[in-house]
């Protein structure tokens, strides 16, 4: 074979390789969004979520203040009727939570912060969890994950058209900004009701799927305070509330199971169901313990709803899959800064 | 032992390998770029997928070890063998310490491992923020890493079929090449 041929042949095997490893590497780019800006991905939302003073080092991207609590959560039974989820079967199982403010600052004062949150998890004795994180508002202020970013590219933004521009274009977000407007501020975290918001699928022994949303409802009856007077309680007025009370007693709350019926949408955490739904007590939770979240058991727990026991699956809401993957994303972030937060008891040096 | 293909099963096993570890790479950095419910289908695959890529990985090298390889050919240049020696050292050491990494990331953070609904495996690490910080950086610059080498990989497996046309590629062919025999 003549020398140049061979050679052509050679640089056209040459250019066949760097095509088809550069496709390859094209695909991985594309698959990794790299090509795609617009896409959404954690990093923007938790980007988003970010204070003109910088990220709170160290701690949780939002709801960012918070204390731990453990306990348990006695199951009465009722629960087996729609999910086989063990923790359902009477019993008492370990519980391990954490009652927060949403505010990306962990210094925040107690008064200032309009959404308290409760992040629970429940284990079950064949070693699977229940995670789930709640809020106190009724409903959730937008519709798909898309429109939660918007929300806080507008809360951010220094045009004061943001938001009213963002009202406009989101009617949904009417229902959350009436709670948050009108609806009562209490005075400790024991009198809270702490919602789902997000719907789920329960599963029943039979197989047979049930939509549902869950509330955690306080046994102490709620007591309407002014925003103005918690003003006056000092800014960690909350936490030091919630260890004296459950220094004097336990703390609970009644887990209430709500089912939809056909057709209720699931996929919307801006619209409720309608009041006549069928509800079911499936339980207690009782708060036995508080801890400083600093060394606290639920520092380092990420209360990720989508971590679910056979029995629990999510639905067709998009926000479970948004939430875990940026939950995921901020809990990568805090543990690489633990040196931001020390612990006061590290397990090294004394 | 001086053969010139490896084994039948050596071949199958390494097929199944690269499809399975392709697929694995383009899961991982698919699911870190998206917050769509299809983040938590991809976390789902990825978690047992690994851990079959581990298995898998595992019985290749067992096979390996026992049954050897075809000799390079005898006039590749010392530098090239020595490449081709060691990508192939540091593709098995990634393939076996991404899922172990992966595994003890979870561990640390004390997610609970699940491969199905209901069947979990046990944590390999005690609860740790800095370990779960050093396997996380661990895992996510060691899979760009592995990437790269499998690129170079099909590069120099490509370079072997199609340039010097050696024989090295047909010792792992899927398929025998009838023109060859």
């Amino acid at each position: 074979m003549p020398q140049s041929k061979s050679a052509a042949a050679a640089a056209g095997s040459l250019i066949l390789i760097a095509v088809l490893v550069g496709g390859v590497a094209a695909a991985f780019a594309y698959t990794a969004g790299w090509l795609s800006p617009g896409r959404l991905t954690a990093n923007k939302i938790v980007d988003a979520f970010t204070p003109p003073s910088g990220p709170p080092l160290g701690h949780r991207r939002n709801h960012s203040k918070g204390v731990c609590f453990t306990g348990v959560f006695e199951s009465n039974g009722a629960g087996a009727e729609l999910s086989r989820a063990q923790i359902f079967a009477p019993g008492e199982y370990p519980a391990l939570g954490r009652l927060n403010l949403g505010t990306p600052d962990p210094n925040a004062a107690d008064a200032s912060v309009r959404v308290r949150g409760l992040g629970l998890q429940i284990s079950a004795p064949n070693g699977e969890a229940w995670r789930s994180a709640m809020i106190n508002a009724p409903v959730f202020a937008v519709s798909t994950p898309q429109a939660f970013y918007q929300l806080l590219l507008a809360s951010k933004s220094k045009d004061p058209n943001a938001m009213p521009t963002f009202a406009a274009e989101h009617p949904e977000i009417a229902g959350f900004a009436a709670w948050a407007k009108t609806g009562p501020w209490t005075g400790s975290y024991a009198e809270e009701r702490f919602n789902s918001l997000n719907s789920f699928i329960f599963e029943d022994s039979k197989g047979t799927s049930h939509a549902v949303r869950w509330s955690f409802v306080p046994a102490a009856q709620p007591v309407p305070v002014s925003p103005e007077e918690l003003a006056t309680r000092g800014s960690d007025f909350l936490e030091q509330e919630i260890a004296e009370r459950v220094q004097s007693g336990a703390v609970r709350w009644t887990l209430i199971v709500t089912a939809a019926n056909p057709g209720d949408p699931t996929s919307d955490p801006t619209r409720p169901w309608p009041q006549d739904r069928r509800t079911i007590a499936v339980g207690t939770l009782i708060a036995r313990r508080i801890e400083a979240e600093r060394d606290g058991p639920c520092r380092d727990i990420n209360f990720d709803p989508t971590v679910l026991p056979a029995g629990i699956k999510t639905s067709d809401d998009p926000f479970p899959a948004a939430r875990s993957s940026v939950y995921a994303k901020s809990y990568d972030l805090r543990t690489a800064e633990a040196a931001d937060y020390p612990r006061a008891m590290t397990g090294g040096a004394p | 032992m001086n053969r010139l293909r490896f084994t039948p099963l050596q071949r199958v096993l390494h097929w199944v390998t690269a499809v399975c570890v392709l697929a694995m790479l383009f899961i991982g950095v698919g699911m870190l770029s998206t917050v769509m419910p299809k983040y938590l289908t991809l976390v789902s695959i990825h978690k047992p997928l690994g851990i079959a890529i581990l298995v898998l990985v595992l019985i290749r090298l067992a096979v390996r070890l026992r049954r050897g390889a075809p000799p390079l050919p005898a006039d590749l240049p010392e530098p090239l063998k020595l490449a081709a020696h060691l990508s192939h050292y540091l593709l098995y050491i990634l393939l076996i310490a991404m899922p172990l990494i992966g595994w003890g990331m979870l561990s640390a953070a004390a997610y609970p491992v699940r491969m199905y609904p209901g069947l979990y495996l046990p944590a390999i690490l005690r609860q740790s923020d800095r370990l779960h910080a050093i396997l996380w950086g661990a895992h996510y610059y060691l899979a760009f890493a592995l990437f790269a080498l499998i690129l170079l990989h099909i590069a120099a497996a490509l370079f072997h079929l199609l340039v010097r046309k050696d024989g090295v590629f047909q010792t792992m062919a899927p398929v025998s090449d009838p023109s060859s025999k």
